[in-house]
């Protein structure tokens, strides 16, 4: 057997390979210890409130930032000893803009497509062919600043592709964008996967962007991955529809139900909830036995589980909660990056 | 090298695009030249000097408009941090000393177009060029001038935060390195105790290098000039680079 350069030529079909990968900022963990593969052609989600730790996975993954420990692989090359071999592998649109507003969308290409040594003709045509594939040819000689924010990412898009990468990185691809731009643009990004067999690797903390848009999603809280799988097989996972039942008293109603069927039970303040195969047909029961032992129901809903639920079921919360918090903590991580 | 090219087209393409920029940064140096030239023309003479005293200024003024459009070209890097384009340079599999030459070099060639627009103004307020080699050397200096200072721009910039540091090097550094260069009045004029001070600036060394260019005279042999500027366009390159290698984005 030989070393680790077998692999490398035919990269084992491997996009990715992530190998406790840790990264601490003056003592702060931001990411710890996290291990995972991507598959060639797979599009992968790394879902998660703000401050979980995608931006720095991304970063260290695309070269921006060195690990403190741990290695991974980009298209078969080392993140540390390999950084050039990996830059020319990946394309990479960064969660905030990085276009030069004064220059024209064509010229952003342009400069893009020197700066990754592409030559004069093959420059020309693929600039053409990806400003059409995100329709912005007819717009290609405005100044960036007249461009919307929707806009804007389609042409980071296409200059992310522009020097063929293997890898392409999205970081919040749809940030702050309008829902129908949204749609588009995963419109965009499947098609894209489709069309070329791209691998792409997208961090969001949107639950319908990881569940719509990837193959596999890895759920990423306080730095460490706490579940990976397809997105069907992470709904399946926590035990089927999800129940939400408020009560005046909801630990009376807890306490009812106890029926086998039942695969999983949650108190969170004012309402319970269970977790069950088959909700449709158990409901009428569950009304039932509640209503005859005299406890009273608030409200109740019956809903298919999102990643949301997912989220919530391993870490007790959900993201939306996590939201403030997860904002102090990448304001932390930002002020420790720069010292 | 096509990589520097790259960088330095953007700086220039984006130079040129600004109107407002251009004319902004000609206000100052052409008030300076204007106020202090007419104004102290008929009382100044500059012993040692047949010319008056818009003669002995010009290229004084030349140099500030160059000092001061290159050391703010040098830490436009920092708006480039702010709106993140620097990533996208950064994250490229090009190095960071090509992208910090073609930075300098970008810089330093609008700087030097800055400090030409200037000269052309001067020739109608008795700007008098002593022949197409004076004017070469002029040039020379001035993009010695612009090299040094772009690069001293970028050095700063990859140690800032943000722009607000900008007034503060502005006026601590950039104006006593202009006020102390002998644009202004002949360095043999000054009090003994300042001289080493003046001795001690670059940009000295660059005002009497376009000096001798423009009027053929000159209180610093020119080639010690060229051999100091060219010491320090070197010299604050190399600084330079060592720290926008170290730049965070």
């Amino acid at each position: 057997m030989h070393t680790g350069t077998l692999n490398q030529g035919t990269g084992s079909t491997l996009a990715i390979r992530v190998d406790n990968l840790t990264k601490s900022f003056d003592g702060l963990v931001a990411v710890d210890g996290i291990s995972f593969t991507i598959e060639s052609g797979e599009i992968f989600g790394l879902l998660g409130p703000n401050g979980a730790g995608k931006t720095t996975t991304i970063s260290m993954l695309s070269t921006m930032l060195k690990p403190t420990s741990g290695t991974a692989t980009v298209n078969g090359h080392d993140i540390v000893t390999g950084e050039d071999d990996v830059r020319k592998s990946i394309g990479i649109v960064f969660q905030d803009q990085s276009l030069d507003e004064e220059l024209t969308a064509y010229e952003n290409m342009d400069f893009h497509g020197r700066l990754y040594r592409i030559g004069g003709e093959e420059r020309r045509r693929r600039i053409g062919e990806l400003l059409a594939l995100v329709g912005l040819d007819d717009r290609k000689d405005d100044l960036v600043k007249t461009y919307s924010g929707g806009m804007r990412r389609r042409l980071e898009i296409a200059r992310g592709l522009l020097h063929e990468p293997k890898v392409l990185f999205l970081d919040e691809p749809t940030l702050g964008l309008d829902p129908q731009t949204r749609n588009l643009l995963w419109e965009y990004i499947a098609r894209l996967n489709d069309e070329t067999g791209i691998t792409i690797i997208l961090t969001t903390h949107y639950m319908e962007e990881a569940d719509r848009l990837c193959d596999r999603v890895a759920i990423i809280d306080r730095g460490t991955i706490i579940a990976l799988d397809t997105a069907e097989n992470l709904k399946a996972s926590i035990g089927g529809d999800v129940v939400t039942i408020a009560s005046p008293d909801p630990d009376a109603v807890a306490g009812l139900l106890t029926a086998p069927w039942i695969s999983g039970i949650e108190r969170h303040d004012g309402s319970v909830t269970i977790r069950l195969q088959d909700a449709d047909r158990h409901i009428p029961g569950i009304v039932t036995a509640i209503h005859q032992s005299g406890i009273g129901i608030t409200s109740l809903s019956v809903r298919k589980p999102t990643l949301e639920d997912v989220f919530l079921h391993y870490t007790g919360r959900t993201i939306r909660e996590e939201e403030v918090s997860g904002k102090e903590a990448m304001r932390m991580f930002h002020r420790a990056g720069r010292r | 090298m096509d990589i520097v090219y790259t960088i330095w087209l953007r700086n220039v393409k984006r130079y040129l695009r600004s109107k407002s920029r251009i004319v902004g940064s000609l206000g100052m140096p052409l008030f300076f030249m204007l106020m202090l030239g007419f104004g102290l023309n008929s009382i100044v003479s500059i012993p040692g000097m047949e010319e008056g005293y818009m003669e002995f200024i010009i290229p004084g003024i030349v140099a500030m408009s160059v000092l001061f459009t290159s050391v703010s070209s040098g830490i436009q890097i920092i708006w480039d941090k702010q709106f993140g384009f620097l990533k996208e340079t950064l994250v490229a599999p090009v190095s960071r000393l090509e992208i910090m030459i073609g930075q300098t070099l970008g810089g330093a060639t609008t700087a030097v177009i800055q400090g030409l627009i200037l000269m052309v103004f001067a020739l109608f307020i008795g700007l008098e060029p002593a022949g197409i080699v004076g004017f070469l050397v002029a040039i020379g200096f001035m993009a010695l001038i612009g090299v040094t200072f772009t690069a001293f721009g970028i050095a700063i910039a990859s140690r800032m935060e943000d722009m607000h540091g900008f007034q503060l090097i502005m006026n601590f550094v950039i104006f006593p390195i202009f006020g102390l260069s002998g644009a202004l009045f002949p360095i043999n004029s000054l009090p003994a105790w300042l001289r080493p001070l003046t001795l001690a600036n670059p940009l000295t060394y660059g005002v009497e290098g376009i000096r001798y260019g423009l009027s053929g005279t000159a209180q610093i042999h020119p080639l010690i000039s060229l051999a100091v500027m060219a010491g320090c366009a070197t010299l604050m390159t190399v600084v330079g680079a060592y720290l926008f290698r170290k730049i965070s984005t």
